[in-house]
């Protein structure tokens, strides 16, 4: 028996459900499949080069941050592929190059990485990257535009720009078995509507997102668009063309739900996800821009501090 | 260990053990040497006896001049050393180690004590009984008790220690309350008890009220909050409200003690082998952990981990010759490839220890604080001492963050701070 046996010592608790960041990452990867499969079945190898030189580009970026400001490097965690992923779903498939790569520093660096990394954004890293690539090249987020080459057996237009551009009318044409389907225009990985429920439903069971941000977003935008639609249905759509076109699914699940930039308690979980639903629907009823799902998350996490304010009592509190 | 279910919208269900799945009590000999460890700091000058001074089992040694501190020898022998112990959290502690004689002799200052049941007799003689009643509390004058909880239940995972007793030596506990009952002059007794246990308990007359199956709900301060509904307030402790929490086992030494005549000196406790398979065992109060592991043939090997307590609230140890406790009521041995990593990556927000947090601390704030060592904010804006000190936060995090040592090593260095403060005026 040896006397001389070196123990680990360590606080309690002694047990650990186990849980990892790299174990959630790759499992919003797996449910993120779905979507850029249809996205690649679609859009061919044009689709195959934007998500992938996304995903590497990202990984890459932060591999030089971590070795630039000599901290331990971290792409292990699955946090900058994930954001590199979920930035290619965004992109439509003609993105070019340069435009991608410029997509992930900003996402990765700017979104992230400045504010001292994992776990200290204010903002979804993706969303800043997306909000400033859209105000900075308009055109190559107008789908139509960018998607023009491609010939489907579906009409092959952007829903939210048609409803915009043309009027209610325009987007009649669009069943809801369509939408969800993804035969309409949009980025790779944000139209196929039937792969990110599937996707935001297996998080959710995972317990990988929060189920109130999902469905209060979802709540917000169907409410909202009621509104409008009701008030003036030849002006404004119905509530299902603004539940599953444009960014709409993809925002509820992926963008919308990201840990660090969004409240963790009850009530503001429940604010946070319909306010930036009912934004949302604002910007794109009567704001310049044809989505607004992006600016609604942006503007939502920039409140998200101030929100989780509202707490429940901590027991044994005094006063 | 249990892990996260795959379904992880639902809240990980960490039950209490049943004391059904233990096999019987297995005696520990008596080992060569053993060390009673006293809560009283080292103090050379003052010390009343020797070394070489000879003891005999259950024999009460009064440590210091002018202090009522006293362990209470499990064995006859002769005191080897006497010397200072740093435990967790810089607390020091008196070692008394005793070199164990072949013959044993029992002592019998309390025989003759034991027929008055006063509370000064409990006070005196009973303090370092198995269980660890907490006798200071119905003499101290700041806090009036006026209830007695007695916890049937082990209130941390894998123990079955107080459900053994309750199984095994219902007579000792009915005994040890209407000894206590009568000289505390307390009548609001309420047991708690798991649910299998409610009718075994129902014969002893008292109030009996049934605690939750999951962990935490048989720690003192939810007792509190669901059973007495009476929530103790932050920073406070259940005896500042009037209550004391006693357990069964400690009724049990209270009732043997004035039966017998003799003070009890074996302590019962859970050992959880590496495998998880569990053991009741009793073994001599300063009974090296070593001699147990030998006696139960579990070979411990580097980088492997012992724990005293339970696996949420306890406490690991560096030495394998630590001694048994009057509060130890679990042994765990854990293989090095069990162990838990913990890792430096920061909170990612993800709320998973908001949900589980039965005290509903804002631990995700709380945190960032606490890690940058700003404890009088925390403390002020984050309620770090309404925690309860489960360790549920810990055992949650996704980052794998040392959470419940951060709370406990702020409420430490406070409370340093705040000691430092009052002797410099």
């Amino acid at each position: 028996m040896a006397d001389n046996n070196k123990f680990i010592v360590s606080h309690a608790p002694f047990w650990h459900d186990g849980s990892r960041i790299s174990t959630r990452n790759y499992n919003i990867a797996l449910a993120a499949l779905p979507a850029i499969l249809l996205g690649i079945i679609y859009y061919g190898m044009p689709a195959v080069g934007v998500v992938s030189l996304s995903i590497s580009s990202a990984i890459i970026w932060e591999f030089v941050f971590c070795r630039v400001t000599k901290h331990s490097v971290t792409i292990g965690d699955g946090s900058a592929a994930i954001i590199g992923m979920i930035f290619g779903m965004l992109l439509p498939a003609t993105a070019p190059w340069w435009l991608v790569i410029l997509g992930t520093f900003v996402a990765v660096i700017i979104g992230k990485q400045i504010y001292g990394g994992i776990g200290a954004n204010p903002f979804n890293p993706v969303v800043v990257a997306i909000a400033i690539l859209m105000i900075s090249w308009r055109d190559i987020f107008d789908f139509n535009e960018a998607l023009i080459n491609y010939d489907f057996d579906f009409a092959m237009v952007y829903p939210l720009a048609a409803l915009k551009h043309f009027g209610v009318s325009a987007v009649d044409s669009f069943s809801m078995g369509d939408l969800l389907m993804g035969k309409q225009s949009g980025g790779i990985g944000s139209t196929f509507g039937l792969g990110l429920i599937a996707g935001g439903i297996y998080l959710i069971v995972r317990g990988i997102i929060r189920w109130e941000i999902a469905l209060s977003f979802l709540a917000g935008i169907f409410i909202t668009a009621l509104i409008f639609n009701l008030s003036d249905p030849a002006h404004y759509a119905g509530p299902v063309v603004h539940l599953f076109a444009g960014y709409t699914l993809i925002g509820a699940f992926f963008l919308a739900t990201e840990d660090s930039s969004s409240p963790v308690n009850f009530i503001p979980m429940l604010i946070y996800g319909a306010s930036a639903g009912l934004l949302t629907v604002l910007i794109r009823n009567i704001g310049v821009y044809v989505d607004g799902v992006i600016f609604a998350i942006l503007i939502m996490n920039l409140v998200n501090p101030l929100l989780d304010k509202i707490k429940p009592k901590a027991i044994g509190k005094v006063a | 260990m249990i892990k996260r279910s795959f379904i992880g919208l639902l809240k990980p269900r960490l039950e209490y053990g049943s004391v059904a799945d233990t096999p019987s009590l297995k005696q520990i000999p008596t080992p060569k040497e053993i060390t009673l460890l006293s809560n009283c700091p080292f103090d050379k000058k003052n010390l009343l006896f020797k070394k070489k001074a000879t003891v005999k089992t259950g024999q009460k040694l009064l440590l210091y001049k002018e202090k009522d501190e006293y362990v209470v020898s499990s064995v006859t022998g002769q005191v080897s050393s006497i010397s200072s112990y740093t435990g967790d959290f810089g607390r020091t502690f008196t070692a008394i180690t005793i070199e164990v004689a072949d013959d044993e002799e029992t002592d019998d200052e309390f025989k003759d004590i034991s027929k008055d049941a006063s509370l000064e007799t409990i006070k005196n003689f009973l303090a370092f009984a198995p269980g660890n009643p907490p006798v200071k509390l119905f003499s101290d004058k700041d806090k009036s008790i006026n209830t007695i909880v007695v916890c049937c239940a082990d209130s941390d995972l894998l123990i079955t220690t107080n459900r053994y007793i309750v199984k095994s030596d219902i007579d000792a506990i009915k005994n040890g309350l209407s000894i206590l009952k009568a000289a505390s002059r307390v009548n609001d007794i309420i047991m708690v008890a798991s649910q299998n246990q409610m009718h075994e308990l129902s014969t002893t007359g008292e109030k009996v009220k049934q605690v939750n199956d999951t962990y935490p709900s048989a720690l003192p301060h939810l007792i509190m909050k669901d059973i007495l509904g009476k929530v103790v307030p932050a920073g406070k402790n259940p005896e500042d409200i009037g209550v004391c929490f006693i357990s069964a086992e400690a009724v049990a030494s209270i009732g043997n003690a004035f039966n017998s005549g003799q003070l009890p000196v074996a302590k019962t406790f859970t050992l959880v082998n590496k495998d998880g398979s569990k053991s009741l065992v009793s073994a001599r109060i300063g009974t090296p952990a070593s001699d147990i592991f030998t006696a139960l043939n579990i070979t411990l090997n580097e980088n492997d981990r012992i724990i005293f307590g339970g696996p949420m609230t306890g406490s690991s140890v560096y030495s394998e010759d630590h001694p048994v406790q009057p509060d130890t009521d679990a042994i765990i041995v854990q293989d090095r490839d069990d162990i838990p990593v913990i890792s430096d990556y920061p909170c990612t927000n993800c709320g998973e220890c908001i949900r589980i947090c039965p005290a509903n601390i804002q631990i995700n704030l709380l945190v960032r604080f606490l890690e940058t060592g700003q404890y009088q904010e925390a403390a002020d804006q984050y309620d770090l001492y309404s925690c309860i000190e489960c360790g549920l936060c810990s055992y949650v995090c996704v980052s794998g963050m040392p959470i419940f040592q951060y709370i406990r090593s702020a409420k430490y260095e406070l409370d340093r701070a705040n000691t430092a403060e009052a002797t410099n005026g």
